[in-house]
């Protein structure tokens, strides 16, 4: 004989949740969730991603905008990496850097060179040089030149650092764009119809193509950049690094302000993860309890936790959160309290108080009575005990409902303001305009792992609920 | 205290059920029990006899203090426990216990058999868990739940509803109560272990002097347990008496009805018609005037509408609720 109760032990559950598919499915997908936030936790601590997510456009600077994620070459145009080099690293891979002090004229001659192979099918987004100097009284003079596989040298402009540290971005210089300009015309032998922009003329092919930024393609082969400077004073030096910005960066891409999405995307999943479980289990608890009250002491008791409940169920949830979240600036932790205090009195009341009224029935809970078991006792240790399995499905299948919550305030910008979630990135790529100018990574690598979280919770709450509700089994 | 001595005193008990209270309307009430007092001595068994919704399961709770009295008395050794309140009860629930009808429903169904004979063990604070384990290895001995290894961390779908019924008696016995109420214990067992849980229930009682109250609906059952018949009809008890007396000779017009109503397995008899008295048990809510039986009765007389019967006591030790028995 085949007895629900057997079932409704914890290990029973565990044991049978392995024989469905979905159950199989479910717990896999949790487990891979739960290991993502583990790993996490532990390579990016708490205060490193707030710093890498709101810690300004410095910790990102050499990575590219709005780039897309590394393996999307494999589906079709080989995009271009960002390419570095660092003439404090001189030696390494074509990076040379000369120095060369002019004897009795406190002068010296500086001769940087940075060259690289560029065999990528489309044009970087973006090149910039930071400089760091170091002079006593006249800053040094530098001129800067660029040549082309095809051995074209264009003197691209002349150079003075104001300060120790700068940064000159060649793609916004009006010297530099006047420059190629003069030698786009110079190839075309006439005005281009759409003007290159600037690293697209830089690796540009040099024929006809030139004409427009739409049938401009890029030259394959070695390219290098030359700096060549007069250096004053005895300890004067330069040092100068190149980036040149591709477009495509790390397993997720980046966004409008150069921040890795992996950090992001990973930090999401614990917090997801601990703000539906959360949610979820408090709420469903505090509501199992409640409701355990209202039902087994009837009476005055009743009547007023169902009034109240009633009350709860008529305030409109999400209206009210929004007013509070938008009044008070919360934290992720404070909103998750505002939603579990707004929640607990929900309708879960009403449907387990209808199963209490049913169990305190129960001849046994009579034989407890009679051997003088107390309220409290006949509460804790006889209903919920039988309540909680069959309430178990619900709970799980309502984490998903939780996620989505945090990541709709997010989307409405009243999610934290610090922690870097899901809702997060989806809110900024739709402030800035992803889907519009066609960064799809961004919306949907958010919109995944919600999806995936959804999928993991959906499936393992409908394996339970095959299990506790056997009538669904047949089906 | 003397073997003599009466261990319960139930003094004119009523237990009525409101119904429903309207704003206006006065509240109705259904009369479950309603004016019932017998005495019991320590180590005495009774049946209680009654068809359903005659109120002997009320009885039997509100004795347990299951259910508040509405009125009248129950007296334990002397002692008043009628009104007390639940944190004074605990002595009495001590010396009480009950024993359900349906053992599948009567153990809860996530404890193991050994923390459901602990529980209460624990609730009354006895001993510690090395003394308990000895309690509870006691009692499934004496209900012959052996090898109580076997039996100890099992949970209650394991077991057959016999053995279910043996836990749920022994889970009564923990306490070693003095007064244990059964509630038809073994209706809804088999025909086959029905006799074996009575002559266990039989046993433990004399073993333990046990005052015990067996509530049945089942009177042949009542010839393996107990020596004194209590016969209840809507809500009051109509005929109290020894046994054989009372199956022999019937004071009731009731009794009479409920012995002659029980099957005969003999097949030679088959082709008797039985005679039934008719209609249905009354409405509690509003019981018939003066005594609840006459609608049903064969000798009504015009006595029966208009006053209730008090009681009469035709023969010693027997006591009955019908002005048949008024002149006598």
């Amino acid at each position: 004989m085949e007895n629900a109760a057997a079932e409704y032990s914890i290990k029973g559950i565990l044991k049978q949740l392995l024989t469905y598919k979905s159950g199989v499915f479910g717990i896999s997908l949790l487990v891979l969730l739960i290991l993502i936030s583990v790993y996490t936790m532990i390579t990016i601590p708490y205060s490193t991603a707030i710093e890498l997510w709101r810690g300004g456009e410095n910790v990102w600077i050499e990575n590219p905008r709005n780039a897309q994620p590394t393996w999307i070459r494999y589906l079709g145009k080989n995009l271009p990496e960002t390419i570095k080099r660092d003439s404090t690293q001189a030696g390494r891979v074509g990076t040379i850097k000369v120095l060369t002090p002019i004897p009795e004229r406190n002068m010296k001659l500086l001769h940087i060179s940075f060259s690289f192979d560029y065999e990528y099918d489309d044009f970087p987004s973006e090149i910039n040089i930071f400089f760091t100097s170091k002079y006593n009284t006249s800053a040094p003079l530098l001129r800067i030149y660029w040549i082309k596989p095809s051995g074209t040298k264009i003197n691209l402009m002349t150079y003075i650092p104001r300060s120790q540290e700068e940064r000159l971005s060649l793609s916004i210089n009006p010297t530099v764009s006047n420059r190629l300009y003069a030698y786009t015309v110079n190839v075309l032998g006439g005005e281009p119809q759409v003007p290159l922009l600037v690293e697209q003329a830089m690796f540009a092919m040099e024929d006809e193509t030139m004409n427009s930024t739409l049938t401009a393609t890029p030259m394959k082969g070695k390219y290098e950049l030359i700096i060549e400077g007069t250096l004053y004073g005895e300890d004067s030096d330069v040092d100068a690094k190149l980036i040149v910005y591709g477009k495509v960066y790390g397993l997720a891409g980046t966004d409008h302000l150069r921040r890795d999405l992996t950090v992001a995307l990973l930090w999401g999943t614990p917090i997801a993860l601990s703000f539906g479980l959360t949610a979820s289990l408090t709420i469903s608890l505090l509501q199992l309890l409640i409701a355990t009250i209202s039902g087994y002491y009837g009476g005055k008791v009743d009547s007023a936790i169902q009034r109240l409940t009633e009350g709860y169920m008529i305030l409109p949830f999400l209206p009210f959160l929004i007013l509070i979240a938008t009044f008070y600036r919360l934290d992720i932790w404070i909103l998750l309290l505002v939603i579990i205090v707004l929640s607990v009195f929900g309708g879960g009341v009403k449907s387990t108080r209808a199963l209490v009224m049913q169990i305190k029935e129960y001849p046994y809970i009579e034989a407890a009575k009679a051997y003088g078991a107390s309220s409290k006792r006949i509460i804790l240790l006889y209903i919920i005990p039988k309540i909680l399995p069959p309430i178990v499905p619900g709970l799980i299948g309502s984490v998903p409902g939780y996620v989505f919550l945090e990541a709709a305030l997010s989307l409405l910008g009243l999610g934290d303001p610090y922690l870097p979630s899901w809702g997060k990135i989806i809110e900024d790529s739709y402030a800035g305009g992803a889907l519009y100018k066609g960064h799809y990574y961004w919306v949907l690598e958010p919109a995944s792992m919600l999806i995936l979280t959804a999928l993991a919770f959906s499936f393992l709450g409908f394996a339970l609920d095959k299990i506790v509700n056997p009538k669904l089994r047949e089906v | 205290m003397s073997e003599d001595e009466e261990l319960l005193e139930v003094e004119n008990l009523r237990k009525w059920f409101e119904l429903r209270k309207g704003l206006f309307s006065s509240p109705l009430y259904v009369k479950a029990v309603d004016g019932v007092s017998f005495k019991l001595k320590k180590g005495e068994a009774i049946s209680l006899v009654g068809e359903s919704g005659s109120g002997k399961t009320t009885l039997g709770k509100t004795i347990l203090r299951l259910y508040e009295p509405t009125g009248g008395t129950i007296k334990i050794k002397g002692r008043d426990i009628t009104h007390l309140k639940s944190n004074e009860l605990m002595w009495y629930r001590r010396e009480t216990a009950l024993i359900e009808q349906d053992p599948y429903g009567a153990l809860p169904s996530f404890f193991s058999i050994h923390r459901i004979l602990e529980e209460p063990l624990i609730i009354h604070k006895f001993g510690n868990a090395e003394e308990r384990r000895k309690r509870v290895r006691e009692v499934l001995e004496e209900v012959r739940l052996t090898p109580i290894e076997d039996f100890a961390p099992k949970y209650p779908h394991m077991l057959s509803g016999g053995q279910l019924q043996r836990v749920a008696i022994a889970r009564a016995l923990t306490l070693r109560p003095e007064l244990v109420v059964a509630d038809e214990p073994v209706s809804m067992l088999d025909a086959s272990v029905r006799i074996e849980i009575l002559n266990l229930l039989r046993e433990l009682q004399e073993k333990r002097k046990i005052s015990f109250i067996y509530i049945t609906h089942d009177l042949t059952t009542t010839k393996y347990f107990s020596e004194k018949l209590f016969i209840m009809y809507a809500g009051k008890i109509v005929e109290i008496g020894d046994m054989l007396k009372v199956v022999h000779n019937p004071l009731h017009p009731y009794t009479e009805a409920l012995l002659k109503a029980i099957p005969d397995p003999d097949p030679r008899n088959r082709e008797i018609l039985r005679d039934v008295p008719p209609g249905e048990p009354p409405n509690l809510v509003n019981p018939p005037s003066g005594c609840r039986f006459h609608p049903r009765c064969p000798y009504k007389m015009d006595i029966c509408q208009k006053e209730e019967p008090p009681v009469f006591e035709p023969e010693n030790g027997r006591f009955v609720l019908c002005w048949l028995h008024a002149k006598k």
